[in-house]
């Protein structure tokens, strides 16, 4: 069996039952991030003779005993998780050789389970975009098809993961950047509550939205992964000291009953091929004993404004710190994105401006905060597509500067209202596949990677693999 | 200057003395301490970092707040105040903007030229934010350059705005002396003027006494500039930047014009200001709410039991000392100047009850005040002995008291060059040894002659 394949469930299983070693894995792994990273340009750095060193201390400590079951589990991670000792770029020129002094909590929840860290993966530089084709380094191209784009900002996180290229990933969203990645690459994207997942360590793009979480071959996997990142931090106010949920336990329990909503507001906005497989994967959930509600949300559109404002707001205060004086880079290191966010961000702010522009945009994020909590007493979740269409052609989002905006439409009210949604597979066009996201009220993951896995297991669409591999 | 009223307003800004910084667990206490050795990722700004409020500090800063009447909001937040400079790990400083930890506060001086007459400075609000670091500009193998050190940066700062209620330099000094007083009463901070701890910057502009009647009206006639003297180190440097500027407004308004709006800075050694940034040139700071930090929530319950942690403060101290011991104001006031004293004063009297002595408060105040005596080096106790031994008749041999004298100043060289080095509380000590030599017989005012004398 290749084992470049496994999930983080059966590589668990297989490490504990002795079928292979850490080593083993990680050396397949690498065997086949050689030939094809050159295709995919998935990571930024690779770190082999590291996770080598790692896959054979976790298989030694396992030998003596050890049963932490993440030992020796490889996994990628995106480049604005700082690690330390190891180059964090976030993908952008002014960091390009920027080596953290710490590790992220996040990092270090994982290295602390035990896990091998292969190597930093591609993104749109600062997680600005949806494409990875603003990298300052290199565009990252979808393992599906590679004319096409793999969708960002965790873009090289998502591909990692599509081409088996690694056991699992870890990315980041502050509005649709591991959801539209997940969706365009075919693969589970799990965006948590905000606050459920430390940001201390990450690259901030717009505190007041970013949410790092994993990204996997299946919802089992997610539903693995999010504990060991998960939790209060004391580094970071804003994560929630509520309790975490037995996830794995809450999976197998099925949607019996379950309310699933459903909005015309956002099922219009798709292209009609993605709209039909959303509307089919519904009629499967529904088969499985759930009932289909009609809800009405407010229109998504409205988000793109608040959620531009905001975020470039945050972003504008959050790249200041990059004057020249550090890091060894200069100011014009700064690709065109950065430079028009933190313009726009500025302006938003200036005197003069700022009630007209992020004041108003507060008061409709807490508007679109109340929509939810309205919707949500009536129903358990919402079912929607991911992105309005499969993955663009190379180059799609070099002519449009709302390129992201305009493809993250369907998940950015959520992220607005810091909730929590999953993205998964629900059908092909030609080789490309279709996302599925599930919506839940704050805190709520256990909730939604059941009807996640509850749809998974009942159909086949997690079985295909890209031509490439 | 009689044609004119000066509008006066001062910021103040009090770094505290809690363990650790405003947003991490360095040690705050960086004083002396080797460049850059009290950081970590957060007080850096590295990339990632993230703050996480001090609670002892926000509780530190509604002690000040209620300990100068202010109003304490239930709610509150942190913001983001936007700008660049090299001392700034962040690019912008994590401030109070529209929602400060106290507002509407008020502080009662009794400014020494008006008598019996007291005067109340309306306090406009008192909030939280982090300190910078240090640039510290100097020449590294023969070339020009700037260093940083961030041991300062994200120390806890509070910062005290008044309402421009202050008509005169004398009385913004009264101001800053009394609020100097309290903070060292609250123990939140050493305000430490020469340290840094306690920075002032004083708001001046003056406008035509004609217009006084209009100022009744409200706050509408405020003359249309205002200049702000930035970062003064001293009480003394606050009052002569606050006349100089005053002078220098009068003759601009004289001549027919209006002096610029404007920051200027104090240069100590020529005790003049200099302009530093002009109105145009001023920053937007853009501030907006710290998404990093959730909002402050306080309770009823919280706010009464920071209330209950305010020591007994310099007014009432004075009142209950005038009150308890039959002090004069006068009196009571000088003891009540600095903390230590006072306490020094009432260990003093508790010995007094300890050994029925007949010594009247007033009779230690006396030696307080105009004795000098050490507190450093005379404890309370050795001061009762000395003036009981005062008190008392001579019963010494002048021979032998002159030879147990010269024994003294022999065993006590490092006081004896104390006081000849001008400190004059150092012959208390001295007293104090010969007072022990002779087991209390000598009289302490004839040894203090004869020590002096011996000393000259």
């Amino acid at each position: 069996m290749d084992l470049s394949e496994l999930t983080v469930t059966e590589t668990i299983k297989g490490l504990y039952q002795k079928k292979f070693s850490s080593v083993d894995i990680t050396r397949s792994l690498f065997e086949k991030i050689k030939p094809l990273d050159k295709k995919i340009k998935a990571f930024v750095t690779i770190d082999s003779e590291n996770a080598l060193k790692k896959a054979e201390e976790a298989d030694e400590k396992r030998k003596k005993g050890d049963a932490r079951p993440f030992l020796g589990v490889p996994f990628t991670l995106k480049d604005n998780i700082c690690t330390q000792g190891l180059r964090t770029t976030a993908s952008a020129k002014v960091l390009e050789n920027y080596i953290p002094q710490y590790d992220a909590t996040i990092s270090k929840k994982l290295k602390d389970a035990g896990v091998v860290i292969l190597g930093k993966t591609n993104m749109d530089a600062w997680a600005h975009g949806s494409s990875t084709e603003t990298s300052d380094f290199f565009t990252t191209l979808n393992p599906w098809d590679l004319e096409k784009l793999p969708g960002g900002s965790s873009g090289g996180s998502a591909a990692t993961v599509a081409a088996d290229l690694t056991i699992g990933s870890i990315g980041t969203e502050t509005a649709g950047s591991i959801r539209q990645p997940a969706s365009w690459c075919g693969v589970v994207g799990l965006k948590p509550t905000y606050g459920r997942v430390s940001r201390y360590g990450i690259i901030s793009m717009g505190s007041s939205l970013d949410s790092p979480g994993p990204m996997t071959k299946t919802v089992e996997d997610a539903a693995l992964t999010l504990p060991v990142i998960a939790g209060k931090d004391p580094q970071d106010a804003t994560t929630s000291s509520i309790k975490l949920d037995d996830y794995l336990v809450n999976l197998k329990k099925g949607v019996k009953n379950l309310k699933v909503g459903i909005s015309e507001e956002y099922q219009k906005i798709a292209e009609p091929i993605v709209r039909e497989a959303v509307e089919k994967a519904l009629k499967t959930i529904e088969k499985l004993g759930a009932i289909i509600v009609p809800v009405k949300l407010l229109d998504p559109t409205y988000s793109i404004s608040v959620y531009t404002i905001l975020q470039r707001a945050e972003v504008s205060a959050n790249l200041a710190r990059y004057d020249g004086i550090r890091y060894g880079e200069g100011r014009e290191k700064f690709g065109e994105e950065a430079k028009r966010r933190i313009m726009l961000g500025t302006y938003a702010l200036s005197a003069g401006y700022y009630d007209a522009l992020y004041g108003k945009a507060q008061q409709i994020r807490t508007l679109i905060v109340e929509d939810f909590k309205k919707v949500f007493q009536k129903i358990d979740c919402i079912i929607a597509p991911t992105t309005p269409c499969v993955a663009l052609p190379l180059g799609s989002s070099k002519t449009s500067p709302m390129f992201g905006e305009v493809q993250d439409v369907l998940v950015e009210p959520s992220t607005i209202a810091g909730l929590p949604g999953i993205t998964l597979r629900c059908g092909f066009v030609g080789e490309l596949p279709i996302g599925i996201q599930i919506i839940g009220p704050q805190f709520s993951e256990a909730l939604i990677l059941k009807v996640a896995y509850a749809y998974e297991q009942n159909t086949d669409w997690h079985k295909r693999k890209p031509n490439i591999i | 200057m009689n044609n004119y009223t000066p509008i006066i307003g001062l910021e103040i800004h009090v770094e505290l003395a809690t363990k650790s910084k405003m947003f991490c667990g360095c040690d705050a206490n960086y004083f002396g301490g080797k460049p850059n050795t009290h950081t970590c990722p957060v007080c850096l700004g590295l990339p990632g970092a993230l703050p996480v409020p001090n609670k002892k500090a926000i509780e530190w800063c509604i002690r000040i707040g209620l300990a100068l009447n202010c109003e304490i909001p239930l709610h509150s937040k942190f913001d983001r105040k936007n700008y660049f400079y090299p001392d700034l790990p962040k690019g912008y400083q994590i401030s109070q903007y529209d929602k400060p930890f106290a507002v509407n506060g008020r502080l009662v001086i009794k400014p020494f030229a008006r008598g019996p007459l007291t005067k109340t400075v309306r306090i406009r609000r008192v909030h939280m934010e982090e300190d910078t670091g240090k640039l510290i500009h100097a020449t590294v193998d023969g070339e020009k350059c700037t260093l940083i050190d961030f041991n300062r940066s994200g120390v806890p700062l509070v910062e005290i705005v008044t309402e421009p209620d202050i008509r005169t330099s004398e009385e913004a000094r009264d101001f800053l002396k009394k609020l100097h007083q309290i903070i060292r009463y609250l123990g939140v901070s050493d305000a430490d003027m020469e340290k840094g701890s306690m920075r002032l910057e004083p708001n001046i502009s003056i406008r035509r006494k004609s217009e006084k009647e209009k100022e009744r009206k409200g706050e509408e006639n405020l003359p249309k500039y205002k200049v702000e003297v930035k970062n003064i180190n001293s009480f003394n440097f606050a009052k002569k930047a606050i006349d100089y500027e005053i002078s220098r407004h009068i003759e601009l308004l004289d001549s027919g014009e209006t002096p610029k709006q404007e920051t200027r800075g104090w240069d100590e050694k020529k005790n003049i200001t200099y302009s530093q940034r002009s109105k145009e040139e001023a920053h937007d700071y853009r501030y907006f709410p710290e998404p990093d930090i959730p909002p402050i929530v306080l309770s009823e319950k919280e706010k009464k039991r920071i209330r209950e942690t305010i020591p007994e403060l310099p007014d009432a101290r004075t009142e209950r000392f005038i009150k308890d011991y039959g002090l004069s104001e006068y009196d009571a006031s000088i003891l009540i100047d600095d903390k230590d004293t006072s306490e020094y004063f009432e260990k003093s009297i508790q010995q007094i009850t300890n050994n029925k002595q007949q010594i009247t408060p007033k009779v230690i105040a006396n030696w307080i005040i105009n004795k000098k005596a050490d507190k450093s080096t005379v404890s309370p106790e050795e001061l009762i002995k000395l003036i009981t031994a005062k008190q008392q008749k001579p019963q010494m041999d002048a021979t032998d008291l002159d030879l147990i004298i010269k024994k003294v100043i022999e065993a006590n060289p490092k006081a004896v060059g104390n006081y000849k080095s001008g400190k004059e509380g150092a012959i208390m000590y001295l007293i104090g040894q010969v007072m022990r030599k002779t087991k209390g017989k000598a009289n302490a005012s004839q040894v203090r002659n004869l020590l002096t004398n011996l000393l000259k």
